[in-house]
């Protein structure tokens, strides 16, 4: 093996660690019996598995509620982001018109805006509108957080769609919203399906908009950080939770990675 | 009946202009070809009778009926792509009948068509295909087939062969000239490649710069193109071009290059005396002499090529390279001294200034 390619694989096996270890930590700790959490010098190891502390976060007060609180709002936010961005998308893949550049520009400089700055205006305002507290306030939010990202992948699924395509549906005799309809929806709709679900998993995580804008209807991240920072919740609450936010994600993730690797992909190009 | 009128079409993309100011008539059941170099408005012009691009001027009437205003599913086209644009996730037969469905065919009707127009295109075993399991040839015939199928009034043709590999390219031309034979559909067919142009077209529009330069039959285009540049866009080698005095005398003529006096004939409307101009002439119109001649063009064997029935000659004479096309049994040597005789019926006499051509008398 040369040199080279050992210093790649090197690099890749230092980088997949970095993401890896945390994760393999925690699903560790979420199965470890809760005393020996607690021991020091604790093995990498644990000398022995216990399903009690998964049982304890599972049957503590709230988590299913807002195990469900985080479904819906993520649910909303695909509505909501995708009644947005895939006209957007669709817009910037398949017109020229003046400001494209621009509008695509900001739209990603959205992103470098600090969203802390926002909080307390935001929930100043939500008070106001009585959206405080409620998931559809949650859910705007994650829309806002997600759009950005929803107009870029949708924007490169309609780019790898031919437009002749729909214009060859177009002298066969469809109007434009059906050449749309019959053609290219349907060719769109597995990178849609990745996108939507990839915007879910951005819900899903998103825990800093969901606990300032929520007192009693918790999504579950939100629920996990306040009973940690706010309630001292024990070291194996933690851990459990941590495990039981990870998994969907990874599972989503894993089974569309090669969705995003090609949405990406295109993007990229 | 479908005659197409296109009155003063103009399309301007920003500032630049697609199409400048096209008038054409094309007559019904008539072969016609959009033929110019990229970026001259053909494709365009093609997309303004499909009713996919918005003019910006003019009016497209389509067997007497103005369609300027009605979308492309309105105006009884039909149109190839360039790229066939045959939807991938439709089998073939679902292809095919996609302008039928559209047009709320009843679905036995639809079955019979869609089997005709498979047979036709002998593609009837692959309608249970989806495309991506066909060859680029095969994609082609769906595409051709999918836009028959409708029966349209007429067909349109975006460089539909310019992705197929060149054997297959050439056994399509004669597929598509049978096709138009029994169909009769009035055919609007744009491609850059020459030979494509004169092998199917009724007539020819050769385009430049967002104008029609020349639409006239093969044969004329080909014989007496309508300006310098006409003739050096088409023919493989193109026309030869030399410049020189024109010398009319008694009623006769003759054009003074390097020396020579060449005998032509005198054009119509002749210019003043000893004005100049510009003598083209095609290769296979020159004849190699090994002496010396009147009003034969003294020059020297620069290459030769032979090319199978042909032999392609590069002379110099006065300083400028001329291609001849000559026998491949003509035995010649680089380097060696030769005399050249221009057909003077062959000849065709153009203005340097405009790169027009005289009218000949």
């Amino acid at each position: 093996m040369s040199l080279r390619r050992l210093g790649l694989y090197s690099a890749a096996l230092a980088i997949s660690a970095w993401v890896a270890l945390p994760l393999v930590l925690i699903a560790l700790a979420a199965f470890t019996p809760r005393e020996l959490l607690y021991e020091w010098p604790r093995p990498f190891w644990p000398e022995a598995f216990t399903l009690e502390t998964i049982r304890f976060f599972l049957r503590s007060t709230g988590v299913w509620q807002s195990t469900l609180n985080s479904v819906l709002v993520a649910g909303l936010t695909i509505v909501l982001a995708f009644a947005i961005a895939s006209p957007a998308g669709y817009a910037i893949a398949r017109y020229t018109f003046r400001g494209r550049d621009s509008l695509q520009l900001a739209i990603l400089a959205t992103k470098m805006f600090p969203a802390t700055v926002l909080s307390i205006p935001l929930a100043v305002a939500f008070i106001r509108w009585r959206l405080y507290d409620t998931l559809l306030g949650v859910a705007v939010v994650h829309t806002a957080l997600s759009i950005p990202f929803v107009i870029v992948i949708v924007t490169s699924v309609f780019l790898g769609i031919s437009y002749e395509l729909e214009e060859a549906a177009m002298t066969l005799g469809s109007s434009r919203l059906k050449a749309f309809l019959r053609v290219t929806l349907p060719m769109a709709l597995p990178g849609l399906a990745a996108s939507a679900i990839f915007t879910f998993v951005l819900s899903w995580n998103e825990v800093f908009a969901a606990t300032i804008l929520t007192l009693n209807n918790r999504t579950l991240p939100a629920l996990i950080i306040d009973s940690v920072l706010g309630q001292g919740a024990p070291l194996h609450f933690r851990f459990a939770g941590g495990f039981f936010m990870v998994v969907p994600a990874m599972i989503i993730i894993f089974l569309i990675r090669r969705y995003l690797l090609t949405l990406w992909g295109v993007t990229v190009r | 009946m479908a005659e197409i009128q296109l009155q003063s079409l103009r399309k301007t993309y920003g500032k630049t202009a697609a199409i400048q100011d096209l008038s054409l008539e094309i007559r019904d059941g008539e072969f016609l070809v959009l033929l110019g170099p990229s970026g001259c408005g053909k494709t365009t012009t093609l997309r303004a009778i499909a009713g996919l691009e918005t003019l910006d001027r003019g009016r497209v009437v389509i067997g007497g009926r103005d369609v300027t205003a009605l979308p492309p599913g309105r105006r009884g086209i039909a149109m190839v792509f360039q790229s066939y644009a045959v939807f991938p996730h439709m089998r073939v037969y679902d292809n095919i009948v996609f302008g039928l469905r559209m047009r709320h065919v009843p679905d036995d009707e639809q079955r019979r068509r869609a089997q005709e127009a498979a047979e036709l295109l002998q593609i009837a075993p692959l309608l249970e295909r989806y495309p991506a399991q066909l060859s680029g040839g095969q994609r082609q015939r769906v595409a051709v087939a999918r836009a028959i199928v409708i029966q349209p009034d007429v067909l349109l043709m975006d460089e539909p062969l310019s992705n197929l590999d060149a054997l297959l390219r050439l056994h399509m031309r004669a597929e598509l000239k049978r096709l138009h034979r029994e169909l009769r559909a009035t055919t609007v067919y744009v491609t850059h490649d020459q030979t494509e142009a004169l092998s199917l077209g009724d007539r020819i529009a050769v385009m430049k710069e967002g104008e029609i330069v020349q639409c006239a039959s093969p044969t004329q285009i080909y014989d007496r193109p309508a300006s310098r540049f006409v003739g050096g866009f088409i023919g493989t080698p193109p026309m030869n071009f030399l410049d020189g005095v024109l010398r009319g005398h008694n009623g006769s003529a003759a054009v003074e290059t390097g020396g020579v006096a060449v005998p032509v004939s005198l054009p119509a409307a002749a210019p003043s005396a000893a004005s100049a101009v510009t003598v083209g002439i095609r290769p296979e119109h020159i004849e190699v002499l090994a002496h010396a001649q009147t009003g034969a063009l003294p020059a020297e064997i620069v290459v030769a090529e032979p090319a199978g029935a042909t032999q392609l000659l590069t002379v110099q004479f006065a300083g400028q390279l001329l291609k001849v096309t000559v026998a491949a049994d003509l035995e010649v040597q680089p380097g060696a001294r030769v005399w050249l005789h221009l057909n003077p019926a062959r000849i065709r006499l153009m203005d340097p200034a405009t790169g027009q051509a005289l009218p000949a008398s």
